[in-house]
């Protein structure tokens, strides 16, 4: 994998499974998301908070890393309206981490507020989606990881 | 087998209304096609968690706006708390295709926006009317379905 792109969504191996973390506060939108990423046949990780995805992804200080090494986490798909911390300050804090900038991290958003998209894109959110999600997106977003 | 096929007519006749009326949309129609055999239940799934959520929110809808509680007069309405609450609501009916609750809760949200109690009251009566319909109507469909399979032996 080439350094320093994050539009280097390469997968390490042919065989490998993504394995993606899906961050949503809403029970009903992360059991959707996580069938549609299942469907796709990715291996899926749900969080219902930023704190909890942070510790998950091993960002955490002195936090519990759930996840060993052989389940690196290959995409980030997080909802951008959550109370405590937003998508938008969980994309900020896994793209100021040394260990995790790579990852790709996509927002969902059930508003389409240019300001907003813009705001994440220049973040370095890989991709900006419209809920509800839908097999097409996620079909759209696993090819780009598989590529 | 002559009443499986008037079954299933019947429950494509019955689906295709609640599209035509509107209560769900195409985002239903998604959930449909995410069901298969890893998980044939799927669907009644998500829909129950939908309605268990509802009423969840339903229930702190009212206790957040309902002034007969003798400690909350209309002034101390925590609308931020309302539209946090309604919030939900619209995503969750939005992501199984509930329109009409969708709807509703798209004018509740301009309600809290304009901290507007008469606006809330009235929206609230509307959102519970609509996730009462929507209830029953994908409550009937389950059953139609589960007939179906039943039928089939």
């Amino acid at each position: 994998m080439a350094a320093g792109s994050s539009s280097n969504w390469v997968m390490e191996s042919a065989h490998d499974v993504p394995h993606v973390l899906a961050v949503d506060d809403n029970l009903i939108d992360r059991k959707l998301v996580e069938k549609l990423l299942r469907n796709s046949s990715c291996k899926v990780t749900t969080a219902e908070n930023g704190p909890r995805a942070l510790e998950l992804l091993g960002l955490t200080s002195g936090g519990q890393n759930t996840m060993n090494d052989r389940s690196k986490v290959n995409l980030v798909i997080t909802d951008y309206c959550m109370p405590g911390m937003t998508g938008y300050e969980l994309l900020k804090k896994i793209k100021e981490s040394s260990v995790m900038k790579e990852v790709p991290v996509v927002i969902m958003s059930s508003e389409n507020i240019p300001t907003r998209i813009n705001k994440c894109m220049e973040e370095g959110a890989q991709m900006f989606i419209l809920k509800p999600l839908k097999q097409s997106d996620v079909k759209k977003l696993t090819c780009q990881l598989m590529n | 087998m002559d009443g499986l096929v008037q079954l299933q007519k019947q429950l494509v006749d019955y689906t295709a209304s609640l599209f035509r009326e509107g209560f769900l949309d195409d985002q239903f129609n998604q959930l449909q096609q995410l069901q298969d055999e890893s998980n044939p239940e799927f669907v009644v799934e998500v829909v129950t968690l939908f309605f268990e959520d509802a009423e969840r929110l339903l229930n702190e809808l009212s206790k957040t706006l309902d002034s007969s509680f003798p400690n909350r007069g209309q002034a101390s309405i925590d609308f931020k708390k309302l539209d946090a609450h309604v919030h939900q609501l619209k995503g969750s009916s939005s992501s199984i295709g509930a329109q009409r609750v969708h709807s509703v809760c798209i004018s509740f949200r301009n309600s809290c926006e304009e901290q507007n109690v008469e606006g809330c009251l009235k929206n609230l009566q509307q959102v519970r009317h609509e996730y009462s319909l929507v209830k029953t109507k994908l409550e009937t469909l389950f059953r139609m379905e589960k007939q179906i399979l039943e039928a089939a032996g």
